[in-house]
């Protein structure tokens, strides 16, 4: 086992380096000088161009300047934002929560509906319901979400009136950052109201990035039960006497689930490309709007920052999704 | 036996099996998704190719007295722009027609630039081995590794945005897969016999990865094509969409919708429309890559 654990670990380690190098080159490779972009039209004196391209170390040699990156990297030290002067990991940290809770309540979305949809449509194989569940879940497959978001905005914020457009929480409440999960927060300030308002920002942000996801586990159910209900065991269980909704409900799903959490864990990638346009859509205070807004600013270390940043959070799911599928069956384990 | 039976029997009198084709056919005609995906896309290529013909105006071209004008079965539209007009009077019709040309090229190049990349580099590395495999499989996982639109917006951000640096941005993103395919299928196509004896008649590297291999590692590589073209209208919108893409005044359906954006208060027509043509041909591209996979994967078959 531990050893299944260490080779899993060693395989990520390349590919860590590979991301920082990644980072590091393809920041580099950007036409213009940050300084001078930072300027603007107004221009900027040479000398002091000169004393602000030393301050960020941009006048030493490529080598060198991903030599000293690295040794900061390795001290979790991620450079400051040329626009705002914090530290870029600071930032992350103020942003990162925002983005989770997105996701997280996405993800809840994606599964409430799309587990019980799922198994339903394998059920009740080539029923009506089956037909629809597939069709709009391949609807939802093929979703332009930025669309779908704006889509959202038209008929519940301006038709109906029923949610806000933009933003986490109505500027009326201040909130203490306990957890950075605003829904936790705003009930721990025991404001009245807050938690409501957080919540009603929430929704339609968390409909449209668990829009994609929600329509790959209704699939991923719907395939993955078909399968074990023409197991043999099954057919025991119910020539046992087993009522049908046990059968299903313990016998089958439990292992229909193996490979619908395998495909929940590697959507980590997926459901951050969804929450860049999320975030931009619904002015959400993430990391991913954070960073299109570098990529406009040209701030680099935010850019660079944020891209290792993401990129490890990304492998680090991946692993650990990895590494539990190895624990749940012992077959993945064995084989290497 | 009645005529009618005989008619409809499915098995072929002759003993001889069906062409690969014919029998490709026969089960991709009996998905009605698949070829209901296939008719959508033919009406859109149609477009595309007739855009000049079919368009009543020019995509382009503005009309001063005719601003945000709605649509004509909405009170204030008329027949002269039936989908009404954009913030600065140009016809929503007429550049909704003239989008499906950006799209499908868009879809194409993307895919036939990575699969021609994805292709070459799979054959590499599958025939390759050791140190030049490991380089590569582990540039493939670095890039998988990256969330894929954050990565094409980096590749946009260094090359500037436009329409051919996002299309370029989103054939790597999509690069990936099609060696990780090309490897697989090229690994176990060399451990079967028949390339041992092309081996053994002298057939050189070059003309046993291309000739002796390559065609028996086409299928998943199709199927993978088919469903990437709906990625890759659907990335380079989004590339569109943030401003990243097509630039205006092209009438790309996502570039349009960006600049819809604003007018979401005003005007449904200027962001719903293009929207539904996007959703509408990707599903297409999506069902038909379903049929594809159905009628071309053996183990599906029964």
């Amino acid at each position: 086992m531990l050893r299944f654990v260490l080779t899993r670990v060693s395989l990520v380690v390349p590919t860590f380096i590979g991301v920082t190098l990644l980072a590091f080159v393809l920041i580099r490779l950007v036409p213009g000088d940050p300084i001078e972009t930072m300027a603007g039209e107004r221009g900027i004196d040479p000398e002091r161009h000169a004393r602000l391209l030393r301050e960020y170390g941009l006048d030493q040699p490529v080598l060198v300047q991903y030599g000293i990156y690295i040794g900061r990297v390795l001290r979790g030290d991620l450079g400051k934002s040329i626009v705002t002067s914090a530290p870029v990991i600071e930032e992350f940290a103020t942003l990162f929560p925002a983005t989770i809770e997105l996701a997280l309540c996405a993800v809840i979305f994606a599964l409430l509906l799309g587990l019980p949809a799922g198994v339903v449509a394998a059920v009740r194989r080539n029923s009506i319901f089956d037909h629809g569940v597939m069709t709009v879940s391949l609807a939802g497959y093929s979703m332009p979400i930025f669309w779908w978001g704006l889509l959202l905005i038209l008929l519940f914020s301006v038709k109906l009136g029923l949610t806000p457009v933009s933003g986490r929480i109505d500027l009326l409440y201040y909130i203490e950052p306990v957890t950075g999960f605003l829904l936790v927060d705003s009930l721990l300030s025991d404001q009245e109201g807050a938690f409501f308002s957080a919540l009603s920002h929430l929704v339609l942000p968390a409909i449209v990035l668990g829009t994609v996801p929600l329509a790959v586990i209704a699939r991923m159910t719907r395939s993955a039960m078909l399968e074990v209900l023409g197991e043999d065991y099954i057919r025991t269980a119910r020539a046992k006497g087993l009522s049908p909704l046990r059968v299903v409900g313990l016998h089958a799903l439990r292992n229909a689930l193996i490979p619908v959490v395998t495909v929940i864990g590697l959507q980590v990638g997926v459901l951050f490309t969804g929450a860049i346009l999320t975030e931009t859509i619904f002015s959400w205070p993430g990391v991913g709007k954070w960073l299109v807004e570098s990529i406009n600013r040209r701030d680099y270390p935010v850019l660079q920052g944020g891209i290792l940043l993401i990129g490890t959070v990304v492998m680090a799911v991946n692993l650990v999704v990895d590494v539990l599928y190895g624990v749940i069956n012992p077959r993945i384990r064995h084989t290497r | 036996m009645t005529e009618a039976t005989l008619e409809t029997g499915p098995v072929p009198a002759s003993g001889a099996p069906p062409h690969p084709i014919v029998e490709f056919w026969r089960y991709f005609r009996g998905n009605p998704g698949a070829v209901g995906g296939l008719v959508v896309i033919l009406a859109v290529l149609l477009l595309a190719v007739f855009a000049d013909v079919v368009a009543p105006h020019s995509p382009v071209v503005t009309d001063q007295n005719a601003f945000l004008k709605p649509p004509v079965w909405q009170e204030g539209g008329s027949w002269t722009y039936p989908l009404g007009t954009d913030a600065i009077g140009r016809d929503m019709l007429s550049r909704l027609i003239h989008g499906a040309r950006y799209s499908l090229v868009i879809g194409l190049a993307v895919v036939a630039i990575s699969v021609l990349l994805g292709v070459v580099l799979g054959l590499i590395a599958g025939f390759a081995g050791g140190i030049v495999e490991i380089a590569i499989m582990r540039l493939m996982d670095i890039v998988l590794t990256m969330p894929s639109l954050l990565l094409a917006i980096v590749i946009v951000a260094i090359l500037g945005p436009g329409l051919m640096n996002a299309m370029l941005a989103v054939a790597i993103v999509v690069l990936p897969h099609y060696v990780r395919l090309t490897r697989a299928a090229v690994l176990t196509e060399l451990a079967r016999p028949y390339v041992t004896a092309a081996r053994v008649a002298g057939a050189g590297t070059l003309r046993l990865m291309f000739r002796t291999v390559l065609p028996n590692c086409m299928a998943p590589l199709i199927v993978q094509a088919s469903l990437g073209i709906s990625t890759a209208i659907l990335d380079a919108a989004a590339l569109g969409f943030l401003g990243l893409g097509a630039q205006p005044p092209a009438p790309e359906w996502g570039t349009m919708l960006a600049d819809a954006r604003e007018f979401v208060l005003r005007a449904w027509w200027v962001v719903t429309l293009p929207g539904i043509m996007i959703l509408v041909t990707v599903l297409a591209f999506n069902l038909l890559g379903d049929g594809l996979r159905d009628a071309l994967d053996p183990k599906l078959k029964r």
